[in-house]
């Protein structure tokens, strides 16, 4: 059974069809790549699916619980997590506190407002634990908006990560990045990603990564998905090499 | 800004033995000023406390929130009116009954109007409390055979702990001792709940919807519950502060429900510093002095706040406390 | 059926007024993305200047004259309007909202007190030219000619808008400033001038909804934020950012409150903040509005 399954998923902006009636299937346990031209839908359809925005129609199925109506937060309870293309952090808190916000969230404690925070030792360690595994122990202490961009990168997919999701999407979590330093981004969130059995969607535009980090390839392109298939089925497939920009290195 | 000072989270080492030694100072000096000052000079502070627990309430939405109210002189006139009409209608005069009828009346009404304006987009927000808030006040002109319309209502001195004044005490020796204390010792305790709320799990996420409403919502925290929430926390604050005036003042109007004082209670938020926990509660006491003094000088008094307001948001937008903290920063730096 | 028409009339002349007020206010939040919260003070401003103009400074000059200065008002609030742009606001336009709104409220509070130094703190009246035109009658009753004449310069000033918005090269200018400010700069639209144009014209329609109902009720202190509070109320209906929204906007808020007067007298503004309520509950960004 798929983790997620969408059908006939559909969202229009005015005359733009920006999701036209795209199946998506994710099975448990993948790391997917999504790809695509610029305007080809990916992130609508990651917004459709996170909440972000409400289907025109279609249905999504999460864990074979129907959540197209769902709320954002009723999508997280039920396992579905996301992180941001721009950078979205808080940037007048700590990285610490970044993480540690939602572990408190995820535990239903973010609403105690008559205990002080630091009494929740295992909540503070737990985030310290996740940043040392995102390589951030050093900057535990700094303020979100005051680090490089690429610890900012890990630092937005730390925060959803750390809410425990069964399924993360990761739009774009190399973009605006140098490239020397996008292999060592994808090389830390990949291994947690594995380690944790954690389902992963990731929209990426850099096919050296989308082919050594994926299991699985689906490409869309104006609103639909082209083809779908493992690494080599779609770097054999004609219709998703001309459709995208540059071809893949083989 | 060095890199050693960024990683304490922009904050500077303070041993905590240190920060407890000056607070306990601090109180202890602030207990025994009636006895140091002129009784006129422990009223003005009196005043000042009242104001700096109305702005300290304020400044959980402003700084911590996000949202800047324009409306929380119907919070503080709640409060006063709760406690007149206690006085009138119920023909009370414990100041401890006072306090909770006051914390009543004004959680329902921010409840009310916390309902109708968290939803909403911070400019609508902004016009929206503003929009409230003169609704109160023409209720309070409309109905004038209940509060007493521009005349107001008379609210004598209270009881405080089951003690009133006694034949022997005047007005002012009570107000100046025993009723200063009562104060100040609420005061603290405010100022010590308002500590543990902003700096709780709740207050983190408060700061985090301020920061970036959309991850917030993403990573789990209900966005306009939470700021209903701090709604009420921050009405609720700012109503107790208006039933403590009440008594000071010996009379209640419609005055403290207009638009002008709600500018008010802006001004000192910002002048003490609306991003830093001290700040309100400084801007409070010297928004006081300055008021004080200079309606004595012109009657153009608005123009007046209204020019600092503008010079403040243009040039000292950290207000007070952040100013001097930068400039503390700086010369330890140069040291 | 002459007491329905004079209702329709009077929601109509309501409706007139809160358009030029609503419309100025949406007209720079759609250009400039700044809501001006003394903007009631610009209304204020072109209200006490005419009543000064016709009440004070020229009274006993010929009545055709006082009628052709009533504009007078207006060119104040728009000069006053030129010159706030460019000292005061234009530095906030990048800075976080609540410094802009921190600022403005500022303005409303020294403009405030500037009108009640100039003209101090009573009334001021201009209600020789709403006499001098009488009454019409209308069924059985008789109604305020110059009401009528309200109503007509804002029908002509709505309809004088559109063209001026659709049809002038200014406009077009004015309409891709408001939809994306960087790319018309790109295209060698002068940003700055733009700012300037559009607040001064917003300025303009508040000062001329001043100036033109100071004739019919005096100009007061109080007047501004209660002008600001029944705009808001209008661009929450009809939509922060659209002229059409603010026009029906007017609109909605002149017939109910002209109902509301007519039916429960006690509850008028209560009833307009319920409808506003509602309005936002069902429809967040108002019925044309983009609150972006």
């Amino acid at each position: 059974m798929s983790l997620l399954l969408t059908t006939k998923l559909t969202k229009h902006f005015g005359e733009n069809r920006a999701v036209d009636g795209v199946d998506f299937a994710v099975r448990e346990g993948q790391v997917l790549a999504l790809i695509g031209s610029n305007g080809a839908g990916k992130t609508s359809l990651v917004n459709l699916i996170s909440g972000l925005l409400r289907a025109d129609s279609g249905q999504i199925l999460f864990r074979g619980v129907d959540v197209t109506a769902e709320s954002v937060h009723g999508r997280i309870r039920a396992g579905i997590a996301r992180s941001f293309q721009l950078v979205n952090l808080f940037d007048q808190l700590t990285c610490l506190d970044n993480v540690a916000l939602s572990i408190f969230a995820r535990e239903g404690k973010a609403r105690k407002l008559f205990s002080l925070a630091g009494r929740y030792r295992g909540i503070w360690e737990e985030a310290a634990e996740v940043l040392h595994r995102f390589g951030l122990d050093g900057k535990a202490r700094m303020l979100a908006g005051g680090i490089a961009q690429g610890e900012r990168k890990l630092l937005d997919v730390a925060v959803a990560y750390a809410l425990h999701p069964r399924l993360l999407f990761l739009d774009e979590p190399t973009s605006g990045v140098s490239t020397r330093e996008k292999a060592p981004i994808m090389d830390i969130i990949s291994s947690i990603v594995r380690s944790q059995g954690i389902t992963a969607v990731i929209i990426e535009h850099d096919m050296d990564i989308v082919f050594n980090y994926s299991d699985r390839i689906v490409c869309m392109h104006q609103g639909t998905i082209l083809a779908e298939g493992t690494p080599d089925e779609i770097r054999r497939n004609e219709s998703v090499t001309t459709t995208l920009i540059g071809t893949p290195a083989s | 800004m060095t890199a050693a000072f960024l990683s304490r989270g922009g904050r500077s080492p303070v041993r905590p033995v240190k920060v407890v030694a000056s607070v306990a100072a601090g109180v202890v000096l602030l207990l025994v000023l009636p006895y140091l000052l002129a009784p006129y000079q422990t009223l003005l502070l009196t005043y000042g406390l009242v104001m700096a627990i109305a702005a300290l309430g304020f400044n959980l939405l402003l700084g911590y929130t996000g949202l800047l109210s324009f409306g929380h002189s119907a919070f503080f006139g709640v409060g006063a009116y709760a406690v007149a009409f206690m006085v009138k209608y119920l023909d009370l005069a414990s100041m401890e009954l006072f306090i909770v009828g006051a914390t009543v009346a004004s959680a329902l009404v921010t409840a009310l109007f916390g309902l109708v304006c968290v939803r909403y987009t911070r400019i609508f927000f902004s016009i929206l409390t503003l929009a409230l808030s003169q609704v109160l006040w023409s209720l309070a002109f409309k109905f004038f055979w209940v509060t007493g319309g521009t005349d107001g209502l008379r609210v004598p001195t209270p009881r405080l702990l089951g003690r009133a004044v006694a034949a022997s005490e005047d007005k002012t020796t009570f107000l100046v001792h025993a009723y200063y204390t009562y104060v100040l010792v609420l005061f603290l305790a405010c100022v010590a709940l308002m500590w543990v709320i902003v700096n709780s799990p709740f207050g983190k996420a408060l700061q985090a919807i301020r920061d970036n409403e959309t991850r917030a919502e993403f990573v789990g925290v209900q966005i306009w519950r939470y700021r209903w929430i701090a709604f009420m926390v921050s009405g609720v604050f700012t109503g107790l502060a208006g039933a403590l005036w009440v008594p000071l003042n010996g009379l209640t109007t419609p005055d403290i429900l207009y638009w002008p004082f709600s500018g008010e209670i802006v001004f000192m938020a910002v002048l003490g510093g609306f991003r830093t926990f001290t700040g309100p509660i400084i801007g409070a006491i010297v928004f006081n002095y300055l008021k004080t003094y200079a309606v004595g000088f012109t009657v153009y008094w608005q123009l007046l706040l209204g020019v600092i307001l503008v010079t403040l948001v243009l040039a000292l937008p950290t207000g007070i406390t952040g100013s001097a903290g930068q400039l503390l920063a700086r010369l330890r730096r140069a040291a | 059926m002459g007491i329905i028409l004079i209702h329709i009339l009077n929601a109509l002349l309501y409706a007139s007024v809160l358009f030029l007020i609503a419309g100025g206010l949406s007209l720079i939040y759609g250009v400039m993305r700044i809501v001006n919260l003394a903007h009631g003070n610009l209304y204020a401003i072109g209200a006490y200047v005419t009543a000064w103009v016709v009440g004070q400074w020229l009274v006993g000059a010929p009545t055709v004259v006082l009628y052709l200065l009533i504009p007078a008002g207006a060119l104040a609030a728009a000069a006053a309007g030129a010159i706030i742009e460019p000292t005061l606001l234009r530095r906030f336009y990048k800075r976080a909202e609540e410094y802009q709104l921190l600022v403005t409220f500022g303005l409303l509070m020294i403009l405030e007190d500037v009108v009640r130094f100039i003209w101090g703190p009573y009334p001021l009246s201009a209600s020789v030219l709403w006499s001098e035109l009488g009454s019409i009658a209308i069924g059985d009753a008789l109604y305020p000619t110059y009401n009528l004449l309200v109503i007509a310069v804002g029908g002509v000033a709505a309809a004088f808008l559109w063209v001026f918005v659709y049809r002038t090269r200014f406009g077009v200018v004015l309409r891709a400033a408001s939809q994306d400010m960087r790319m018309a700069a790109a295209l060698g639209i002068n940003v700055n001038r733009v700012y300037v144009q559009a607040f001064t014209l917003g300025c303009f329609m508040a000062g001329l909804a001043g100036a033109i109902i100071v004739p019919s009720q005096s100009a007061v202190l109080g007047m501004s934020v209660d002008a600001l509070i029944l705009a808001f109320i209008v661009v929450v209906i009809g939509g922060l950012g659209s002229l059409e929204g603010a026009l029906v906007g007017a609109l909605v808020v002149g017939v109910v409150r002209e109902a509301g007067i007519a039916l429960f007298p006690e509850i008028e503004l209560a009833l307009l903040y319920l409808i506003a309520a509602i309005v936002l509950l069902v429809r967040p960004a108002g019925l044309f509005g983009r609150t972006a």
